[in-house]
């Protein structure tokens, strides 16, 4: 049976991720586990997030979660959501500044407390839906139209000029919504809250190969 | 292009019903609270706001377990609100499948848990709920309201703008702002407080109290400020629906998930 591991590692609820793939992905097997060995025999694995990233990624460490989740993108399909994709990059400047997985260049900054976009002020998180524009065709893209809404609410962002970013979203700067490599998809945005189009995205991780 | 604003139906839920008062008072049904959330998701409303009025003691464990079922079958944002008071009581709601928590009363009797709560949680689920009465005189050159607690009936002195803003500063992510003296009344937000709060904190404001039609919606975004507007008897009641309420506000120029 096809099993998805939601890696649980104490930050948040992680029952919506979960609820959201049995939704769209019938016969798949959905594990909320922090068991090192349930992980690695998932066929595909999501590093969910929420809340501030030094807290997260000292739990990552202290599970001994990073040197697992190097060895999973080497063998499966892994999505990482919201923190979890912010945890996939070098350095995040959250929390005075801490180390991340760096799995992806990429460097994690704040929207600062005056944020613009014209003449409009901006508030600080982003929080709401907005128009995520991909970069190229990818299999996790499938069935989901350029420039479809997906739900955001975050503080810190990753430039959208990172080499990896597939898919971008304009919010006082262009941010990366979403970044790919190998076996890796991550957003930043959070498909379990974003009704069809986080759906559709969620049933094509449930199926996806971890090719381009 | 850009940040859509959000409509979110609220749903005032006393005892496992979605009912809706005047003023808090003389309730009517409006129906199970998952069944009128799947609805409101269907019809795509941006989040749904859940607030347990009764929020009695041994209500707790029937409010965990409606949230669980609503986020089980939900998939878009889900606040809960009514009765939270302590830590545990956010960690209840969160693992039930809530996204995000909305304090009142516990933050004015005790500001410091709304900074405890954001550093436990994280600001993006911390939502402040202020009841805001107008205590100026309509003569008075500068108008002023102050928060109330207990459904509006106790009032307590502080002023509604300087809260928000400490709010902000202890770490709340977003301000759900009701005006008392409009709630129910159904003729439009209080957009003197919605712009005047919207303008003085840097996060997200969500208007509240007293829309009776879809051009009050419009106005809490375009005169208020507001990056969200709620509602609930509008839509429960079946005098709109949630994408007839897009297309107005779209018309007027704001930008809209449709």
């Amino acid at each position: 049976m096809n099993t998805i591991a939601i890696i649980d590692y104490g930050m948040g609820n992680l029952h919506s991720v979960s609820k959201a793939i049995e939704h769209v992905a019938s016969g798949t097997r959905v594990l909320v586990t922090s068991d090192a060995a349930q992980i690695r025999s998932a066929d595909r694995v999501v590093l969910p997030g929420v809340g501030a990233i030094r807290d997260c990624m000292a739990e990552i460490r202290r599970l001994g979660f990073d040197s697992l989740v190097q060895e999973l993108v080497l063998e499966k399909p892994v999505l990482g959501i919201c923190v979890g994709m912010q945890a996939m990059m070098q350095h995040s400047q959250e929390n005075d500044g801490v180390d991340c997985m760096g799995l992806f260049d990429g460097e994690v900054e704040y929207f600062g407390d005056d944020l613009h976009e014209g003449n409009e002020r901006l508030k600080v998180p982003h929080m709401g839906w907005n128009q995520v524009q991909q970069a190229r065709p990818h299999p996790m893209w499938q069935g989901i139209e350029n420039g479809s809404r997906f739900y955001f609410v975050h503080s810190y962002y990753v430039s959208g000029d990172v080499p990896a970013a597939i898919g971008s979203t304009q919010y006082g700067y262009a941010i990366a919504a979403a970044v790919a490599k190998k076996n890796i998809f991550a957003v930043q945005f959070h498909p379990e809250k974003s009704q069809h189009a986080g759906l559709q995205l969620l049933k094509n991780f449930s199926q996806w190969d971890g090719t381009e | 292009m850009g940040l859509a604003k959000r409509i979110i139906p609220c749903l005032d839920v006393d005892q496992g019903r979605v009912v809706k008062g005047v003023q808090f008072v003389d309730i009517r049904d409006a129906g199970d609270p998952v069944e009128v959330a799947k609805k409101y998701d269907e019809q795509g409303a941006d989040e749904v706001t859940f607030l347990d009025i009764t929020a009695s003691h041994e209500e707790r464990d029937t409010t965990i377990h409606t949230v669980e079922k609503m986020a089980s079958e939900v998939f878009i944002p889900l606040t809960v609100g009514g009765g939270i008071r302590k830590v545990q009581d956010i960690r209840d709601m969160l693992n039930a499948g809530a996204d995000k928590v909305s304090i009142n009363t516990a933050a004015v009797f005790n500001p410091d848990f709304v900074g405890e709560a954001a550093a436990r949680f994280g600001s993006q689920c911390i939502v402040v709920a202020i009841d805001a009465k107008c205590v100026s005189a309509p003569e008075d050159a500068i108008a002023r309201w102050e928060i109330f607690t207990h459904g509006g009936r106790k009032p307590t002195g502080i002023d509604a703008v300087e809260w928000a803003v400490k709010m902000m500063q202890l770490g709340a992510g977003e301000i759900l702002l009701t005006s008392m003296d409009r709630d129910g009344m159904k003729n439009g937000f209080d957009l003197g407080v919605t712009k005047a709060i919207s303008d003085a904190v840097s996060i997200p404001v969500i208007a509240s109290g007293g829309v009776g039609n879809l051009q009050h919606l419009a106005d809490g975004v375009t005169q208020g400020g507001a990056d969200a507007v709620l509602a609930a008897s509008i839509f429960h009641f079946g005098e709109y629906t949630i994408p007839e309420a897009k297309r107005f506000m779209q018309a007027q120029g704001i930008e809209m998930r449709l």
